[in-house]
């Protein structure tokens, strides 16, 4: 009980950390952003590469996966979203699938199909044992960088210029233009900080269930946007809150109902909640104006 | 000639289409009759027909409807798998091509079913959050579909959820769906002919639909809901009509596509395959049939031409895909391309 508790939780953290990525962008640019995923495989390739053929330190690794997926992210919005940005919201999310598609069959071509080990990052501490249950040290340092992450973008969000542009943008891009704020230097950055926390979250899910494929990115892809739908599309507790959720629900539905279907019982509480608040846990609800 | 000019427009477009498709089916029979269709081509033509097909049974929701839904490949499963156990199960007892109708008329009612079951729920939600439940429908079909087991005897037919020894069968019993194996040893009864008959009536359908009384009012929905809401139009029955056709033409093409194949995966429907329909509708253009087909059918056999690229070919498609979107939708390429139009005409004017 409390051991699947635990691992539910870190699964979550990490469903959270991708989340973030979601929301954030879907709350300034307004667009899903169906490469978010892909994102996570290639930070994931990324440590891989650095780990088992370069010989870095894990920290070394970390850094240079946020590092490349950092750019990645400012390259993918420059290249490809920027000359939609004012365009229908369907052609953005057809060009958010054309560049997942790119980003899988790139890897396909330079990593093969061929399924990866993972390197265990952690494999020096032991695990901790925590009333009679055993806990792997992968498992609260994910917690711990969730929480570190949470606390720091809500700080970054409330404290910083940059940030109170991006809530600027956010709320009203028209206005915010009038203020002075560069919405498109605004807009790059949010892909930035999205695209870094992808990378780490990609280690994290590595490092948490160590094989890597082209595909890899895909399915938590969905499942941490369902989470960030799940807690409110737009806000950043919202989808601390859905991803943890998303996470216990999934790993509980695995140990207690049904290990095939536990992602349709993880999709069925997404449908329930958004039935009964259709605008997520904590989303805000937004009133039409006739 | 005179008669085609009194037509309506939408009337006109309409035969444009049945005669692009009627034009298609002669041209392939010609191109087989001569010798000029390759093997893998020839391999291609159901599946073809099964993807334009649904790209306008998706075109329905998206275009005329304006939902975005992410989980068609969800309707197209409940249709491939019901026509499997419905052909397999009349194995012997009727000719293959009563089989395939059956199969596809009952693909059609129980995806329709599922169409009613998820939308009454769904369409209550507006915009991205319709179509992260449609998504996530999609996935639940999928997930219960691996975990389904379908096997008939003497008896009847027996379903399980947990696994094929539990299916109870007497001793002659044949499993026709295993779980994520899927169904096995399918007997192969689409035929392009077919295919193409049931691609007309799906238009004949769909342009009768969008046409009517039925179909201004479910346009009148997608250009402003509150305004349709307001002049005593009924959202939810409409949306719900649109959504359950939509629906249950895509349980067509699932059981036409399903027939075509020897065993058949429920992995095989994924969020891929809805997304990839989706794709052909808004490179076709968002609302327009005739561009559904014609997308459709050049995007499935595009990944064909360009295999001798190789490891590059889905590379090169996805270049592509980025590229037309930016180009058919940046303002400052529109822009361009107008101005390449017009000169020549301004230049005539001096």
């Amino acid at each position: 009980m409390l051991a699947n508790l635990i691992n539910g939780i870190s699964l979550g953290s990490v469903y959270a950390i991708i989340a973030l990525g979601y929301t954030m962008v879907y709350g300034i640019a307004k667009m899903l952003n169906f490469a978010h995923g892909d994102v996570i495989m290639v930070g994931g390739y990324i440590a891989f590469c650095s780990i088992s053929y370069l010989g870095w330190p894990p920290i070394l690794a970390v850094l240079a996966s946020v590092v490349v997926c950092t750019i990645l992210g400012i390259v993918i919005e420059g290249l490809a979203y920027k000359p939609l940005r004012n365009a229908t919201s369907l052609a953005v999310l057809i060009t958010a699938i054309g560049v997942s598609y790119f980003l899988q069959n790139a890897a396909l071509l330079i990593w093969t199909s061929n399924t990866k080990v993972f390197p265990n990052m952690f494999a020096g501490m032991a695990p901790i044992q925590l009333g009679g249950t055993q806990i792997a040290p992968v498992t609260l340092i994910t917690v711990f960088a969730n929480i570190v992450i949470m606390v720091a973008l809500t700080l970054f969000t409330s404290r910083t210029k940059m940030g109170k542009a991006m809530r600027a943008v956010s709320e009203d891009k028209g206005a915010a233009t009038l203020m002075g704020i560069n919405v498109n230097r605004t807009i790059s950055m949010t892909f930035a900080i999205g695209s870094g926390l992808a990378a780490i979250a990609g280690v994290l899910l590595c490092t948490a269930y160590p094989t890597l494929m082209p595909t890899t990115g895909a399915m938590p892809g969905i499942k941490a946007f369902t989470a960030a739908v799940f807690g409110g599309i737009g806000s950043i507790p919202g989808a601390m809150l859905g991803g943890v959720l998303l996470g216990v629900i999934e790993i509980f539905g695995k140990a207690y109902i049904s290990t095939q279907l536990s992602d349709a019982i993880v999709f069925a509480v997404l449908i329930i909640v958004l039935l009964v608040k259709p605008t997520g846990l904590l989303g805000h609800k937004v009133r039409e104006k006739v | 000639m005179e008669l085609f000019k009194k037509l309506k427009k939408h009337t006109k477009m309409s035969f444009l289409n049945y005669g692009i498709v009627i034009v298609f089916y002669i041209v392939i029979q010609i191109l087989a009759m001569s010798g000029h269709l390759t093997n893998s081509l020839k391999g291609q033509l159901i599946p073809i027909v099964s993807y334009v097909i649904m790209a306008l049974a998706l075109n329905l929701v998206v275009g005329i409807s304006g939902e975005l839904s992410l989980g068609h490949a969800g309707f197209m499963s409940v249709g491939a798998f019901s026509g499997v156990v419905v052909s397999m199960s009349m194995a012997g007892s009727a000719p293959e091509p009563v089989r395939l109708i059956c199969a596809i008329l009952i693909g059609a009612l129980l995806a329709g079913l599922a169409g009613v079951i998820i939308g009454i729920p769904v369409l209550r939600l507006n915009g991205d959050y319709l179509a992260i439940v449609t998504l996530a429908f999609g996935e639940i079909i999928k997930n219960v579909m691996n975990c389904l087991y379908v096997g008939v005897d003497g008896a009847g037919i027996h379903v399980s959820f947990k696994d094929a020894g539990s299916l109870g069968m007497a001793a002659d019993g044949k499993i026709l769906i295993n779980g994520p194996i899927g169904a096995n040893g399918v007997t192969k009864l689409s035929t392009f002919m077919a295919g193409t008959v049931l691609l007309i009536i799906v238009l004949i359908i769909i342009q009768n639909l969008v046409n009517s009384r039925t179909g201004l009012a479910i346009m009148a929905i997608r250009d402003n809901r509150i305004a349709a809401e307001a002049s005593g139009v009924p959202v939810t029955k409409y949306k719900l009509i649109a959504f359950v056709t939509s629906a249950a033409i895509a349980g067509a093409a699932g059981a036409l596509y399903a027939l075509n194949y020897s065993t058949i995966a429920p992995k095989k429907f994924d969020f891929n395959t809805s997304i990839l329909v989706l794709v052909f509708v808004v490179l076709g253009g968002i609302g327009n049939m005739t561009g559904s087909i014609i997308a459709a059918a050049l995007l499935t056999i595009l990944p064909e031409l360009l295999r001798k690229f190789a490891d590059y070919r889905m590379l090169i498609y996805a270049i592509v895909l980025i590229i037309v979107m930016i180009a058919t939708n940046n303002e400052k390429v529109r822009a361009f391309v107008n101005g390449l139009k017009k000169k020549p005409a301004q230049e005539e004017a001096k």
